[in-house]
């Protein structure tokens, strides 16, 4: 039932925290080897990127980061949110990112996921946020909507974003990996789902997919943590980026989906010491949440940017003066909607940077 | 995983959980010959069977089981007037055995139901599920990608907010079928080999302010907390609509749970479905639903209930209120719905004439 997609309207998006990606590249060279890839190399890391040979890549560094954004902007790509930089400078429909520390898994049978079909498979089928269905995904082979799904929402909405999961080191905070140290998800859900309009969910980066030509702009590197690390457990800069995403999606009826697929994220950097430093973000998502629960955008905001300024608007209206991270990342949101529209999205711009 | 479990036995708990807390409603108008295949997992428990069809019929309880035992001889005479908002012909007669129990947990499931299979090849118990799902709390205030945080091995997602992880109780368990899926006349008619093979190994609360079908084949609730809500309307025998009982009761459940701040789960545990119903035979009684149900989600979707309505009675009082004022004009079959609906809470009411179990804040 999906749609047919071009090799060539998919960029993958890597950010580099690490310097030698050959492993990961390796690894993952079955389902990458097909399509272009950006690398962004964190601007903090010193060393040289090592690459295997092999792939349709561009890489991009400090100084092309400095070149085109240059001092306009109050953004740090810095860390996890370099890849950000990737999906502005990208010109495909599609883009697909994992983190740097994760594999390709094994389903139950032990066969190798392939996680970018099954996120492509996800971004050309149909959501459906406007009532539940509770065989999950009834675009999945050997299922459908069950009885009591109204006729009319059968036609579903197109899914803006796709969230995978993790096997092995499962996305938890600091504080509950530290409670359980020795906890790995070994789970395998198979199910796809669409998560509900109004409802809202923390999406996290590890292993996302959008289509960047229509929420490219709402994916948002704005919340930075003053003691922002280079684990995922020291930041929660993907988790607001997540619910301006669902916001936005809620408001002009796009889907986002969770579930498959599944990739292997590698045991790293230690929860306890991770603590201190993100216990500053698990105590700003206390506003966080109430925040974007109560957002409501007006109905003249049309466009996936004109949400953006709304909600960064209301950011700096309603948190701004609780805590000066909201501030700067209402600032920055302006920014990246501004960048956006100067360096991104276009299709007929050139690429080169 | 085509094929229903045989060796039950041996998966039998050594506790049974809840065994004088939980009653087991079961409808039926034919045998209940497939107890024989849950005995190691419900013979622990009190059965309340509500027979359907001609009560002159006598239906035969496997030995061994403690059964209380209703046909529609003695749901007329229970009720006496009231007993007209009890269907006939159709399982949704099922919602008296809600009634008449006198216990705090209910578990229904369908004659037609077989022990499941998960993929390791055990055999699943279903109502030992039911009762892990309703007694950890629920999370329909924001949406845990890892599903159920309270089950082995998972745990709430970095993002979730602390004040949120105590959750709220769970009203009802909501489980799944392998085998013969729900579907709805239409697609078993394009789909009539399809069957579902795909275990999801899941259980998730449905997020507040989402409405679901809720299939009454194999599903659990907590009495106390949401017990008057589960009325399974009108259907059958002189009714204009059939197969729609369970999608009612699902809609005010989930209407007034998300009012009342309690929890639905859906996903674990699966049965296996054997009985495909005749398409033929559903669509003539989904017929009117299939367009009916076009007006009644907008109205479930923009329900609001007021403020004073802080218990389940209040809460269906009003609910009916709203059904005759809005729905009435789809089509009069509302309006007496809307009426069977009262009849429902009086009848409840007279049957359990302690007063409701307060629950939580209205939202």
């Amino acid at each position: 039932m999906s749609l047919a997609i071009k090799d060539d309207e998919v960029d993958i998006v890597i950010g580099a925290l690490r310097s030698d990606l050959t492993t990961f590249m390796n690894e993952w060279r079955p389902m990458f080897s097909r399509f272009h890839l950006i690398i962004v190399k964190d601007p903090d890391l010193k060393e040289e990127l090592k690459i295997p040979e092999g792939f349709n890549l561009d890489v991009y560094g400090k100084p092309d980061i400095d070149q085109v954004v240059g001092s306009s902007t109050s953004i740090l790509f810095s860390g996890y949110s370099c890849r950000y930089f990737g999906y502005l400078v990208s010109r495909k429909k599609y883009i697909i990112s994992v983190d740097d520390d994760c594999l390709p898994a094994r389903d139950p049978k032990g066969f190798l996921v392939d996680a970018v079909a099954q996120h492509i498979s996800n971004l050309t089928n149909p959501a459906t946020p406007f009532f539940f269905n509770t065989l999950y995904d009834p675009y999945a082979e050997g299922a459908d909507f069950v009885r009591g799904y109204p006729f009319s929402l059968r036609g579903g909405v197109k899914c803006a974003l796709s969230c995978g999961l993790w096997l092995n080191l499962a996305d938890h905070d600091a504080p509950t990996q530290a409670l359980k140290a020795r906890q790995r998800n070994s789970r395998y859900v198979d199910a796809v789902m669409t998560v509900p309009a109004g409802s809202l969910i923390p999406i996290s980066g590890i292993n996302i997919a959008f289509e960047r030509e229509a929420v490219g702009p709402a994916l948002v590197p704005a919340l930075k943590l003053a003691g922002e690390g280079k684990c995922r457990w020291e930041t929660m800069e993907d988790i607001w980026s997540g619910l301006c995403v669902k916001v936005v999606c809620d408001h002009l009826g796009l889907g986002v989906k969770t579930g498959l697929p599944y990739i292997w994220r590698t045991d790293r950097g230690d929860p306890i010491a991770s603590l201190k430093k993100e216990w500053e973000g698990v105590k700003l998502m206390e506003e966080v949440i109430p925040f974007f629960q109560s957002v409501r955008l007006p109905r003249e905001a049309t466009t996936v940017e004109e949400c953006i300024v709304e909600v960064a608007n209301a950011v700096k209206e309603r948190l701004g003066s609780m805590d000066p991270v909201f501030a700067r990342a209402a600032k920055a949101m302006l920014d990246w909607i501004k960048l956006w529209q100067s360096v991104g999205s276009s299709s007929s711009r050139s690429s080169a940077v | 995983m085509a094929e229903p479990a045989t060796a039950t036995q041996a998966a039998a708990p050594a506790v049974a959980l809840l065994k004088d807390e939980l009653d087991i409603v079961i409808p039926t108008i034919r045998n209940l010959d497939f107890l024989e295949m849950w005995r190691p997992f419900f013979q622990p428990y009190h059965l309340i069977i509500v027979q359907d069809g001609d009560p002159s019929k006598t239906i035969k309880v496997p030995e061994g089981f403690d059964y209380e035992l209703y046909n529609r001889n003695d749901i007329n005479r229970i009720l006496g007037p009231k007993s007209s908002c009890i269907s006939f012909k159709d399982s949704a007669c099922r919602c008296f055995g809600y009634m008449v129990s006198k216990k705090k947990y209910i578990f229904t499931i369908d004659d037609d139901c077989f022990v499941a299979k998960d993929p390791s090849g055990k055999a699943i118990n279903a109502l030992e599920q039911h009762i892990k799902n309703l007694l950890s709390p629920s999370t329909p205030f924001f949406f845990n990608t890892l599903y159920d945080p309270f089950r082995e091995g998972a745990d709430f997602v970095r993002g979730y907010p602390f004040s949120l992880r105590e959750g709220v109780p769970t009203a009802a368990s909501h489980g799944l079928w392998l085998n013969i899926p729900d579907y709805d006349a239409p697609t078993q008619l394009v789909k009539p080999l399809e069957r579902n093979t795909r275990y999801v190994d899941a259980v998730l609360t449905i997020p507040k302010g989402t409405l679901f079908p809720m299939c009454g084949m194999n599903l659990a609730f907590n009495r106390e907390l949401i017990g008057p809500a589960m009325y399974f309307g009108l259907m059958g025998d002189g009714q204009p609509i059939g197969r729609y009982d369970d999608m009612w009761a699902g809609w005010c459940t989930k209407v007034i749970c998300d009012h009342l701040g309690l929890g639905v789960k859906t996903g674990l545990p699966y049965i296996f479905h054997s009985k495909a119903s005749n398409p033929f035979v559903n669509l003539r009684k989904e017929y009117k639903g299939i367009y009916w149900q076009e007006e009644i989600i907008p109205f479930f979707q923009q329900a609001v209930l007021p403020k004073d309505c802080t218990t389940v009675p209040k809460c269906y009082i009003e609910l009916a209120k709203q059904v005759k004022e809005k729905l009435s004009k789809v089509d009069p079959y509302f309006d007496k719905l809307a009426d069977a609906m009262v009849t429902w809470i009086e009848a409840w009411d007279e049957l359990n004439p302690i007063g409701p179990v307060p629950n939580g804040k209205a939202a």
